[in-house]
């Protein structure tokens, strides 16, 4: 598994685009979503970012297997919602329209409906520019990016070697489990939770005794290399911001301002409530 | 001249050890010279490059006595930083050192790390990547590389500083012969091209000096032994002292009974020169040896028939693949990385499925075996002994595969204590795992498969990155092993080994069998030499040079002779 | 071997990853989502046991922003920042259980425990639900339960995983203790 975060290369305005003004994006925009509850708001976002999906190029069929992923995490944790809190819309809301009733505490009410699509929304409003980002980043851009937006740049470095390495382990723990089914060793499904747990650990050994070697080889190799000598560095996928850059930036401060202006003066509140 | 490099009675004591692991070392290195520090594990030379680079002390706590410049400069007064300016190391592990996403950025880590401009810093990565031939790969991810390829990455990074001296710390570990003689080349070129100052630890003797060396600085237990050109080392008797392999054709002239002397330039096969009747004396011990009668085939264990493997992204690994393994062999499976080799050994064991052809075990088709089962017949003892044991005693450990199976504890323990004991491993019973060195580690590994008893055992790499000693170490064990009854296959890109311990060789080029023969064969025949990145023998030069038309009959003849002479120690 | 900040950043690296690949290849589903019964938290208990709070503090965010990042499902901040939190507490056992220098029995296995037991109830009954409802204005029992159950799945696989793990660990640091061949 070479591309465990699904970036596709393309050419599109999106790809373009830096890394740091992506990110910079993506958190004001979901930010802004995350701390509204107000229906309106949040469909305007879920339109707004099919657009930019447009633009993008990015085709429904590269991204399949994590929107299964979402959707299924989404109607799990809104049924959760419900089992646990079936009158949480009319605590958020302050009033009760009964819709039918199912049997003993739970009961759908228009609040409730309410709430829950709001939950819904948040996702479709958020989800579509995660992928973007993930899908029109190429992880290379990752680290400078968010030592461009301020995280100090060892930190940022960290999370390049991370990425880097991912892969090397996947394959190595791949290796150490077969070696270790040849001699018996099996996950069955079978056995009881403490029994799969210590199997589990048994695979990790080899591993982790592995990597920790590694640790010390590759620091060794950075020291070597002048890492953490100064206080910046500069990065060679370094990218000068463009105007789609500085309007990529602008949009996600857009989306949190008004995020802000609906919560203050229009709502008075984070939720859109016509109830009352 | 000034030297560059000045050691003056220099010493190094690691905090945490009892005794210093350097003493009284005097050695000095002059600007352009190429360097080669060979010696035995343990001897001090990892700590010596420790030094030079400046690991030590910066990572690696210790205390230096008496002195070392480096450009002039005390050493102890400058850091790890401005000691890497003047200094690159390439270090053996090409993966840590490769600490990018991709090539370009991991050539321009150095640059990025003293706030090279953008601009600037594209320039000379693109400068670097050319002088080591890697500019088709600026984009390329380190899995997509070679080892040969991430090698050049390693030096193209240390050529970006514009250093003074290159510093090579086991080159040729992890290289097949056709790449390693590539990287010697090519750092040949870099020093007269750059004008650097070389310095390669190694201890393969003859793949370095494939290109001329100016200086060999021997060393053992801590300290110089000799500082010499290479002439005058091959000549004396310090390599076997010492337990590094001589090359191969100055063994061969050893065993005619001719002197090897400074004035027959032995340093290269290419540059050897004989006397009639020095040449005379070798072929009078070529002819004085007979054909071997070759032992009647034994009765097969494993028949693979028209095995053909693609993996999921359509990349046919194997193609129409037919072989047997007899009972008693030891067989060498040879060719460069993705030459199909490992896909071979991950069917056979089952860790993948193949698409067409049979696998079959004493007759049976292994189709409905499952890993665990095709694992009582065929072992699998994989390269690094650490990334297979996962037990914290070495008791339980080799006894994990028969207790997994349900097997009564005197039966394990029965079966424990034997391969323990096959693999002279039982003094250490109760004794963790962690206390072991590697070789130990590797036998524990060989235990923990013998303990099932398997009629094959299937050995990666067994010998990668170990020096002289370890590799005799482990592969005298093996011979022993296959001696007492076990069918050994290795697969291994070491000529070396496969010329020395195994039957029978067979050779893998792009998921085809090329060749299955004797190693001699093998070994002697240019086109497959050439076609599966293996390396020609300098037996084979020295056949030529003494008008031994037959060289393959000659390596079989040295080879004998050779196995005669380990047994007879 | 000194521990340089370099060091420091590597294991950060290295832990994230190892987190990333349990946390994303080997998780044992459970029936609450969000909350994989996965041994990712004793893996992240070895690296704050060996490397410290502020490795494995990092480790633990890195590690699982990237899982959710790879599952495409965004960023739930509450959730990333509790097992950040996790494994600072975590961290702070490396000076009572000496892992390099000391053996790891007894004693030092029941301080460890103690810590994680801390960490994980902190991490997940306190930090994650509390985040939850706080940003995304979930009902509050619901967020508890999950809280609860999440906890409760992290103390036993940290109990056995993290512990198997740290034997392993100390065990291939030489000690002082000589050995007896037999």
């Amino acid at each position: 598994m070479t591309n465990i975060f699904n970036y596709v290369d393309r050419k599109s305005p999106v790809h373009a685009m830096t890394g740091a003004s992506k990110l910079v994006c993506l958190l004001l925009w979901s930010f802004g979503a995350m701390s509204s509850f107000d229906p309106r708001f949040l469909f305007a976002l879920f339109v707004l970012a099919l657009v930019l999906f447009k633009i993008s190029k990015i085709r429904v069929a590269d991204i399949r297997f994590m929107l299964w992923f979402t959707f299924v995490f989404c109607i799990l944790n809104n049924l959760l919602i419900f089992l646990f809190s079936p009158m949480h819309g009319t605590e958020v809301y302050g009033a009760c329209h009964e819709i039918f009733h199912i049997a003993g505490r739970y009961t759908v009410t228009q609040e409730q409906l309410l709430y829950h699509l709001n939950v819904f929304l948040k996702y479709a409003a958020t989800i579509p520019i995660v992928l973007l980002f993930v899908t029109t980043t190429d992880p290379s851009e990752f680290a400078s990016s968010l030592n461009r937006i301020g995280v100090n740049y060892k930190i940022a470095y960290s999370v390049a070697l991370a990425l880097r390495y991912i892969p090397d382990i996947q394959r190595e723990y791949h290796d150490i489990t077969l070696s270790l089914q040849a001699r018996g060793v099996e996950m069955s499904k079978k056995a009881s939770l403490g029994a799969r747990l210590k199997t589990a650990s048994g695979t990790l050994v080899p591993l982790i005794l592995s990597s920790m070697d590694r640790i010390e080889v590759i620091s060794n190799a950075m020291e070597l290399r002048s890492f953490g000598k100064n206080k910046k560095r500069t990065w060679y996928r370094y990218r000068k911001f463009t105007a789609w850059d500085f309007g990529a930036m602008l949009l996600g401060l857009a989306v949190l301002v008004l995020s802000i202006v609906l919560t203050a003066f229009v709502n008075h509140s984070r939720y859109y409530n016509p109830f009352v | 001249m000034e030297p560059i490099i000045s050691f003056k009675n220099f010493g190094f004591k690691y905090t945490v050890q009892k005794e210093p692991t350097l003493f009284d070392i005097n050695l000095d290195i002059y600007p352009g010279q190429k360097v080669l520090i060979a010696g035995p594990s343990g001897c001090g030379k990892s700590t010596l490059v420790s030094c030079l680079n400046g690991l030590a002390p910066f990572s690696y706590d210790g205390e230096y006595t008496g002195s070392l410049t480096v450009g002039g400069k005390e050493a102890r007064e400058s850091d790890i930083f401005t000691r890497s300016k003047v200094i690159g190391t390439v270090l053996q592990d090409s993966d840590a050192q490769f600490v990018g996403l991709t090539v370009a950025e991991d050539i321009a880590f150095a640059l990025e790390n003293d706030e090279v401009p953008v601009e600037d810093m594209k320039r000379r990565v693109d400068t670097a990547a050319a002088l080591v031939d890697v500019q088709g790969h600026l984009a390329h991810a380190p899995h997509e590389l070679s080892g040969g390829q991430k090698q050049r990455v390693s030096l193209a990074g240390v050529l970006v500083d514009d250093v003074d001296v290159l510093l090579f710390d086991e080159p040729l570990a992890n290289l097949d012969p056709a790449a390693g003689e590539a990287a010697i080349e090519l750092i040949d070129r870099i020093a007269k091209e750059q004008n650097k100052t070389v310095i390669i630890i190694e201890h393969r003797l003859e793949d370095v000096l494939h290109c001329a060396i100016d200086r060999v600085v021997l060393m053992d237990e801590g300290r110089i032994l000799a500082d010499t050109t290479p002439e005058e080392l091959l000549c004396s008797d310090l390599l076997q002292k010492t337990g590094i392999r001589e090359p191969l054709y100055i063994t061969a002239l050893k065993y005619a009974g001719v002197t090897v002397q400074p004035s027959m330039h032995p340093a290269h096969i290419e540059t050897l020169s004989l006397s009639e009747a020095e040449k005379e004396k070798v072929r009078a011990w070529y002819e004085a040896s007979q054909e071997e009668e070759a032992a009647p085939p034994a009765e097969t264990l494993l028949e693979v028939k028209d095995l053909t493997f693609r993996y999921g992204n359509g990349f046919e690994a194997l193609k129409d693949i037919n072989l047997r393994l007899r009972k008693g062999e030891m067989t060498a499976i040879a060719g460069r990385n993705g030459a199909g080799k490992s896909t071979l050994c991950k069917l056979i064991c089952g860790f993948e499925q193949q698409q067409e052809g049979r696998i079959l075990l004493k007759g049976s088709d292994t189709k409905t075996m499952s890993i665990k089962e095709r694992a009582e017949h065929v072992g699998y003892v994989m390269q690094n002994p650490n990334q297979m044991i996962s037990k914290v005693f070495i008791k339980d450990e080799v006894g994990l595969g028969l207790v997994l199976r349900g097997r009564s504890q005197e039966e394990v323990d029965a079966a424990v204590d034997e391969a323990l004991a096959t693999c002279s491993l039982s003094p250490f019973v109760d004794w963790p795992v962690s206390a072991l060195s590697y070789g130990q580690k590797k036998r524990v590994t060989i235990a923990s498969i013998l303990s099932l008893r398997p009629e094959v055992i299937l050995l990666d790499e067994p010998t990668a990155g170990q020096d002289f000693r370890r590799y005799t170490e482990i592969m005298e064990f093996l011979e022993a092993l296959n001696r007492s009854g076990v069918t050994v296959v290795l697969i291994t890109h070491d000529m070396h080994l496969m010329l020395e311990y195994c039957d029978r060789a067979l050779v893998f080029s792009e998921g085809r069998l090329l060749a299955d023969d004797s190693p001699a064969a093998v070994l002697s025949d240019p086109a497959l030499i050439e076609k599966a990145s293996l390396k020609k023998t300098s037996l084979y030069a020295l056949a030529g040079l003494c008008g031994i038309a037959d060289a393959r009959a000659f390596t079989d003849r040295f080879i004998r002779c050779d196995r005669k002479e380990r047994r007879g120690q | 071997m000194k521990n340089t900040p370099v060091k420091s950043i590597v294991a950060i690296a290295i832990g994230a990853a190892l987190f990333f690949v349990c946390g994303r290849f080997v998780a044992i589903p459970s029936p609450v989502p969000n909350t994989n019964i996965s041994i990712q938290y004793g893996v992240l208990a070895l690296f704050g046991a060996a490397f410290g709070p502020l490795v494995a503090l990092l480790a633990g965010f890195i590690g699982h922003a990237l899982i959710d990042f790879s599952y495409g499902w965004g960023i739930w901040w509450s959730w990333v920042i509790a097992s950040a939190v996790a494994g600072l507490i975590m961290g702070l056992s490396k000076n009572r259980v000496k892992l390099a220098t000391e053996k790891f029995d007894g004693k030092r296995i029941v301080t460890f425990n103690i810590y994680q037991i801390v960490a994980n109830l902190l991490a997940w009954v306190v930090v994650a639900p509390v985040l939850d409802i706080a940003m995304y204005a979930e009902p509050a029992n619901k967020v508890f339960v999950q809280g609860l159950w999440a906890a409760g799945g992290n103390i036993v696989t940290t109990a056995i995983v993290g512990t198997i793990l740290c034997v392993a660990y100390s065990a291939s640091k030489p000690k002082k203790d000589s050995l007896e061949k037999k």
